[in-house]
């Protein structure tokens, strides 16, 4: 089932947004597959009549009341931050150059 | 009197109540031997002694008044480094979050505040709690104490070493697959997973949001009783948290009693791949139980040989998604080309920030979400959730308690499996079934393997909300297997 190849590696980096040298995609993709192979016993369970369990305790969902709270003071939480301006996250350009204005 | 550091929290409880010790005096005497041993463990990665010594001042004062305290008030804590501690630098274990200084503390942390205990620092752990000897830590591993060329477990080793090397009479740890009862097992300490949704998730920087569950560590079985009553109870910021009364785990040390109790032995956690002096010492602890009355019976649960597959479907699954959120933006690391783009950025910040098994985990967890491997996979391994789920259901209908060995090894040398991702993951094999189904389990010591010094751990598991079987079970263990020894097991350590 598994057999993973270079260019998946390369596409699961890009998903998962890990910029990777080259060496280090050769030698995930030959770990992933590795792991893929030792993983792909739980196929060999018959389950098809037996439901997925998401969670390990039945729960219903909880609300709370409608109303405001406290929340984490701004300046605390922007102090942390990597670069702020004018009371929020700046953050680097999100739209390629050239956009139209 | 003892020295201070080698007291448990009960005798330390009782010192004060005395008025023999003040928590002052306690908490110096814990971080005078963190600045004297902790070079060579390393099982803090931040020390914070003004905070300790504010909180054990405040405990002083209110014993002074004759006020009320809670049980642990001045008994010192460590916490592992994947709880917030507001203003208190928080990394998990990753350079993504070097120099982060939170800001507001995970629920665990403010029940240890109420309850006036002062808290050391924080305790090293494997990135992001993937792993099970520490040495996936950005920071260095931490070693252990009984032989500091070997492993204190993982991912909570710097919680369990600190234990101990007498750095701390107390620890938080958290367990996804085994993050507490494995470094318990191999340091000769007691460690417990809670029921799922006992203790509160938040501020728990999450690895695996179905299998967390943070608990206690301590050198005692009513020293973890004490701390666990502490830190459970309902929490309405976590929706996951369990609605019910937290039992009285204290009273069920006292009443221990396995007189006409079925405690069955899973056929499927031992054998082979298990180490001969693991496997003899739990044999020898078998008897023990025997000898005070249980009744001791074999049961199967045969889809546990698929948990361990299963697992590290769902934990990769779970966690690439939880970690998402660390992309250089809100708070910690960010590598900024200045030129670069937002995607850019992200994934260079990624690339720094994560180590190598963060990054293998992500990936595997991306795979295994993917479209076109979604069912095979991920799907199939919820499926098998169920079954571990329904093995356990039927062996629990047999029996009280479950047990087994905690780990097939006792600590193996730093190192030796750091590079092969296979080997390390299957020291969780026995504990993993646990997570995944979602019940309770402790690890205690049950001696020593004869083939190389080295403490050996015992686990017992009961169904969910039966927390308190474990800690009765466990006390009679205790107490039987330190009838035999003349002294707790722990006292061995260093020497």
């Amino acid at each position: 089932m598994s057999a993973i190849t270079r260019a998946e590696v390369v596409h699961l980096a890009r998903l998962a947004r890990l910029d990777l040298p080259d060496d280090a995609l050769t030698h995930y993709a030959e770990q992933l597959d590795a792991i893929l192979d030792a993983v792909a016993m739980v196929s060999e369970v018959a389950a098809d009549d037996v439901p997925a369990t998401s969670h390990p305790v039945p729960l219903t969902n909880v609300f709370r009341d409608d109303t405001n709270q406290p929340c984490l003071a701004r300046a605390e939480v922007l102090a942390q931050a990597p670069a702020a301006e004018d009371g929020r996250f700046r953050v680097p350009r999100i739209l390629d150059d050239e956009e139209p204005a | 009197m003892t020295d201070i550091v080698r007291m448990t929290a009960t005798q330390l409880v009782e010192e004060m109540a005395q008025g023999n010790l003040t928590s002052a005096e306690i908490t110096r005497a814990h971080l005078d031997r963190i600045a004297e041993v902790d070079q060579d463990i390393h099982a803090y990665l931040h020390v914070d002694r003004e905070g300790a010594l504010a909180t054990a001042a405040e405990a002083d004062a209110a014993r002074n008044t004759g006020a009320d305290l809670p049980p642990l008030a001045g008994v010192p804590v460590a916490v592992k480094d994947v709880m917030t501690m507001r203003g208190v630098p928080t990394t998990a274990g990753s350079r993504i979050l070097e120099g982060w200084l939170p800001p507001y503390d995970a629920t665990v942390v403010a029940s240890l505040r109420r309850n006036l205990m002062p808290i050391l620092g924080k305790t090293n752990m494997d990135e992001f709690a993937m792993g099970s000897s520490t040495e996936y830590s950005a920071y260095g591993p931490t070693r252990n104490p009984w032989d500091t060329s070997r492993i204190p477990g993982g991912s909570g080793g710097g919680s369990a070493a600190a234990l101990a090397a007498f750095e701390a009479p107390l620890a938080i740890g958290t367990d996804t697959g085994g993050s507490i009862r494995q470094p318990a097992a191999v340091t000769g300490t007691v460690g417990v997973k809670p029921t799922y949704g006992a203790v509160s998730r938040y501020g728990l920087i999450a690895l695996a949001s179905s299998l967390d569950q943070a608990g206690p560590c301590a050198r005692s079985v009513r020293d973890a009783a004490m701390l666990h009553q502490a830190i459970a109870g309902h929490d309405p910021r976590d929706s996951t948290s369990l609605a019910a009364p937290v039992p009285d785990l204290v009273a069920a040390v006292r009443e221990g009693d396995v007189r006409g109790m079925r405690i069955g032995l899973v056929t499927e956690l031992g054998g082979e791949g298990y180490q001969p002096g693991v496997e003899q010492r739990f044999r020898e602890a078998v008897d023990l139980l025997a000898d005070r009355g249980a009744e001791i019976v074999e049961v199967s649960c045969p889809n546990f040989r698929y948990a361990l597959g299963a697992y590290y479907l769902i934990l990769p699954s779970e966690a690439s998604s939880n970690l998402a959120k660390f992309d250089g933006m809100r708070y910690g690391l960010r590598v900024d080309d200045s030129d670069a783009g937002v995607e850019q950025v992200m994934a260079q910040t990624r690339a720094a920030g994560f180590g190598d098994e963060v990054k293998r985990r992500i990936m595997l967890g991306t795979y295994a979400l993917s479209a076109g491997y979604y069912d095979a996979y991920y799907g199939q391994a919820q499926k098998v959730r169920t079954l571990v789920q329904r093995d356990f259901a039927a062996a629990f209908a047999d029996c009280h308690v479950l047990i087994s060995p905690t780990c097939p090894t006792t600590a193996f040398p730093l190192g030796e499996k750091v590079d092969d991702p296979l080997a390390m993951y299957l020291n969780d094999i026995a504990t993993i079934p646990v997570n995944l189904a979602g019940n309770a389990a402790l690890s205690l010591p049950v001696g020593l393997a004869p083939e190389d010094g080295l403490p050996v751990g015992l686990q017992i598991m009961a169904p969910h909300h039966e927390d308190a079987r474990l800690y009765g079970v466990a006390a009679v263990l205790e107490g039987a297997l330190e009838d035999t020894w003349g002294q707790p097991l722990i006292e061995k350590v260093g020497g």
